[in-house]
């Protein structure tokens, strides 16, 4: 009986077919390709910035920008660097996605759970409401929200007043807005004190339901905690804030904050837009959940309340959060959309107007890439340490 | 014994429907406890604050003339009145396509049948001219050929429907693009010509064509065993994710320049086809590596042990079953790109929302924003949601996700 050849021990294939080095040789010609192509894009920029005498270097950045950008949240005028004004820029951004994100989340969770409600006429409306947003470009959702509702408001004059006031014209919203007092400081300490507070109420009521098994509303309680001492701070201090209520004077509103046509579109836009997507999510993590879960639990003896908190919401945010996330980051990068309104944003401030003005497109665009790429990275270091923790629980 | 049979049938009843009176239904949907009537009357409530403003504007105060008055603009731009007969054709191709797949794959008779293909004569009822009532006809007779050719023979057409649909995009452009010079039987177009909703469309088929090879690849890329070639494809992938896609369209615009030599011109149009094809490779990448994920290893065994090497288990095993299982996906991004290709009217680009910028500087028609705006976004609409509506109808017929 003949042997098997030993594969292993045996001679090799020639080194054309041994697929060890076909794998290394494969991988030198594709990396080669890769740079050949870079160095000859770089080659032909170079050549190009060299003929219009603008070499790459970040130097641009200390010359005065002299611009005006229309909204900051710190101190701006055209007499600063175009550094300075990329940093406005940056931190409109921020706003804007700060505030769309809270928003979005509460709107879309309500239109979600409506979307589920046994309640006909609610269901209907969540599911127009859904199948409307979805389908429409969002830039035509905030040009039209932008040129057909907030710049078609009455003129100041004739400014519609809703209780508060909230004056609604076509110079924008002006609403009611505190003025920070003497006592303002102390106030901010009071609540930093309460936040810890809370935190620490919180962590005892979980140490204590781990140890007697009964677990108690840790968030609740440790919000409440906080809430309490918010309010008697309020309460024992001089008055932090003065309510600054806007008026109406002449041609214009005074007082309060004004909050330009363009901020309002441009958010109130990618909230609604967004909106429609995060209610999605929501019904399917709601969904997700099988109802053999809701079954047992009740079965066990679980109130309706408990149930949802401690077997259904756990298993439905486990759907719910990694698509939600990138929701996020979607309306992050979507606010760069304020260009074609003209809000100041990142985007329009550096890719718009320093571009246009400097000529400097390659280092612009490099630094407005790198911030929207520590944005989606942090994103997903986050998303990453969820799913980890996630994976965690269920095993 | 027949007789017996058939009192055994009688008695055997399908179990009773619930039947409501109006009064029943209200009761079981709206006003299912006190808590339910609240939400009912709230609800009912801000329906009423929304819409009656809304319709009443729809149908007394706004002035609606500004759209048909530049239809031909919104629709096509300043695409050649002579050539016209080069969008017709790929209507009536089109319509033809659309007949056979509705036919092969919705196999039940729904209402919805009944108004899809009504869709070209109530266009034919409205006041268009002649020649439009006339190409509509044509569009419709193709869909009902087609219709019927996929009803009465839907086996010799299935195999070949998934071709026909990936053939047509690529012919499409071909069409309007034109293939000789001047004269000839196909003048070519030049691309500044293109604008309106033609233009939007054809950004939203070149985009998902060409973008389809690199997806794939960096699809494949990213599974990878290698890891340089795995590391560019990541790389790639996150890179483009990670920006905005007005970003990309605008160093389109301003870059693509600076990296081509000085004798090479790219026009502005292709320049923004560019941008869109390199943005939407990076998220068809990511859908079709879903589908890839969701091939069961044994199929990678099952080839190998057949003797196939790994280029042969790849594009015959691999990946005709995960893009069978990511086409639902496709069309969804395929949608999300249509929708997308609206930001090129930002870069100065006569889409069907740049169309609409013009339209409304022309002294005529000023301050006609809403009007003009819905309309556009209407457009938008019914394009999208008949998009999502026939991919959901493949995703039955296809069976995707019962294995």
């Amino acid at each position: 009986m003949q042997e098997p050849t030993n594969i292993a021990s045996g001679a090799n294939p020639p080194f054309w077919r041994d697929e060890r080095v076909l794998n290394v040789i494969s991988q030198i010609v594709v990396v080669a390709l890769v740079v050949a192509l870079l160095a000859f894009l770089y080659r032909n920029m170079i050549d190009s910035l060299a003929q219009l005498g603008l070499l790459p270097s970040l130097d641009f950045l200390r010359l005065t920008s002299g611009f005006d950008i229309g909204e900051s949240l710190i101190s701006y005028s055209r007499n600063d660097t175009y550094g300075r004004a990329f940093v406005v820029g940056l931190l409109n951004t921020m706003l804007v996605a700060g505030l769309g994100v809270v928003f979005t989340t509460i709107l879309g969770v309500i239109v979600g759970v409506a979307r589920l409600s046994r309640n006909y006429l609610v269901n209907k409306l969540a599911s127009v409401y859904i199948e409307i947003l979805r389908n429409v470009p969002l830039l035509v959702l905030l040009i039209f929200w932008w040129q057909g509702v907030f710049l078609k408001l009455p003129r100041v004059k004739d400014a519609i007043i809703l209780p508060g006031p909230i004056f609604l014209s076509n110079r924008g919203v002006a609403i009611p807005w505190g003025i920070p007092t003497e006592s303002w400081p102390a106030y901010l300490v009071a609540l930093g004190v309460g936040l810890l507070l809370g935190i620490g109420v919180g962590v005892a009521l979980y140490i204590q339901g781990k140890r007697t098994g009964r677990m108690p509303l840790t968030g609740f309680w440790g919000f409440l905690t906080f809430l309490a001492v918010a309010i008697i701070a309020w309460i024992v201090l001089p008055q932090p804030l003065t309510f600054d209520r806007p008026t109406l004077t002449g041609l214009n509103t005074t007082g309060g904050k004004g909050l330009t046509p363009e901020f309002m579109a441009l958010l109130s836009g990618l909230i609604i837009y967004t909106s429609a997507f995060v209610a999605e999510i929501v019904r399917a993590g709601i969904q997700s959940v099988s109802k053999g879960q809701t079954e047992a639990a009740t079965a066990l003896g679980l109130s309706r309340f408990q149930t949802l908190r401690m077997v259904v919401f756990p298993q439905a945010l486990r759907v719910i959060v990694p698509p939600l996330t990138s929701q996020y980051l979607n309306l992050t990068k979507n606010s760069s959309l304020a260009v074609a309104i003209g809000y100041p944003d990142l985007f329009s401030v550096a890719g718009n107007t320093i571009q246009n003005q400097t000529g400097r497109a390659v280092e612009v665009f490099g630094m407005i890439m790198a911030v929207y790429l520590t944005f989606s990275l942090l994103t997903s270091f986050f998303m990453n340490w969820y799913n980890r923790r996630i994976r965690l629980i269920e095993r | 014994m027949a007789t017996a049979a058939t009192t055994v049938q009688k008695e055997v009843l399908p179990p009773p429907t619930e039947r409501y009176t109006l009064v029943g239904w209200l009761k079981k949907n709206l006003f299912d406890g006190w808590l339910n009537s609240i939400l009912t009357f709230v609800t009912a409530a801000l329906i009423y604050v929304v819409f009656r403003p809304l319709l009443t504007w729809a149908f007394t105060s706004a002035e609606w003339e500004v759209i048909p008055r530049n239809l031909s603009l919104f629709m096509k731009g300043q695409y050649p009145a002579d050539q016209l007969w080069r969008i017709w054709l790929c209507l009536y191709i089109l319509g033809a396509v659309v007949g056979l797949s509705w036919g092969v794959w919705v196999r039940r008779f729904q209402p919805v049948s009944v108004v899809v293909f009504l869709i070209p004569v109530v266009l034919i009822v409205l006041p268009f001219s002649t020649e439009t009532r006339i190409h509509l006809a044509i569009i419709e007779v193709a869909a009902l050929a087609g219709l019927a050719l996929g009803r009465f023979q839907p086996q010799v057409v299935r195999r070949a429907l998934i071709t026909l649909w990936l053939l047509y995009f690529p012919v499409v452009i071909l069409i309007i693009r034109g293939v000789t010079g001047d004269g000839g039987f196909l003048p070519s177009v030049p691309t500044n010509l293109w604008g309106g909703l033609l233009l939007s469309l054809l950004l939203a088929v070149v985009g998902i064509v060409f973008s389809f090879p690199i997806g794939v690849l960096m699809a494949l890329g990213r599974q990878s065993k290698l890891p340089a070639i795995r590391t560019l494809s990541v790389l790639y992938i996150e890179l483009i994710r990670g920006v905005p896609l007005i970003t990309i369209l605008f160093m389109a615009q301003v870059m693509v320049p600076l990296f081509l030599p000085a004798d090479i011109k790219v026009d502005r149009v292709l320049r923004a086809m560019v941008g869109i094809t390199l943005f939407a490779a990076a998220y068809l990448a990511e859908n079709v590596r879903g589908g890839l994920q969701s091939i069961p290893k044994g199929q990678y065994e099952a080839a190998y042990a057949l003797g196939l090497n790994g280029f042969q288990t790849t594009v015959f095993i691999i990946l005709p079953q995960a893009l069978r299982a990511v086409i639902p996906v496709l069309v969804g991004q395929f949608i999300g790109l249509f929708k997308d290709t609206s930001l090129v009217s930002i870069v100065g680009l006569l889409d069907l929302l740049g169309i609409a910028q013009t339209v409304l500087s022309n002294p005529n028609f000023i301050g006609k924003q809403q009007e003009v705006y819905a309309f556009v976004a209407a457009v938008y609409w019914i394009f999208s949601y008949a998009m999502s509506y026939a991919s959901r109808r493949l995703e039955v017929a296809l069976g995707v996700g019962e294995r």
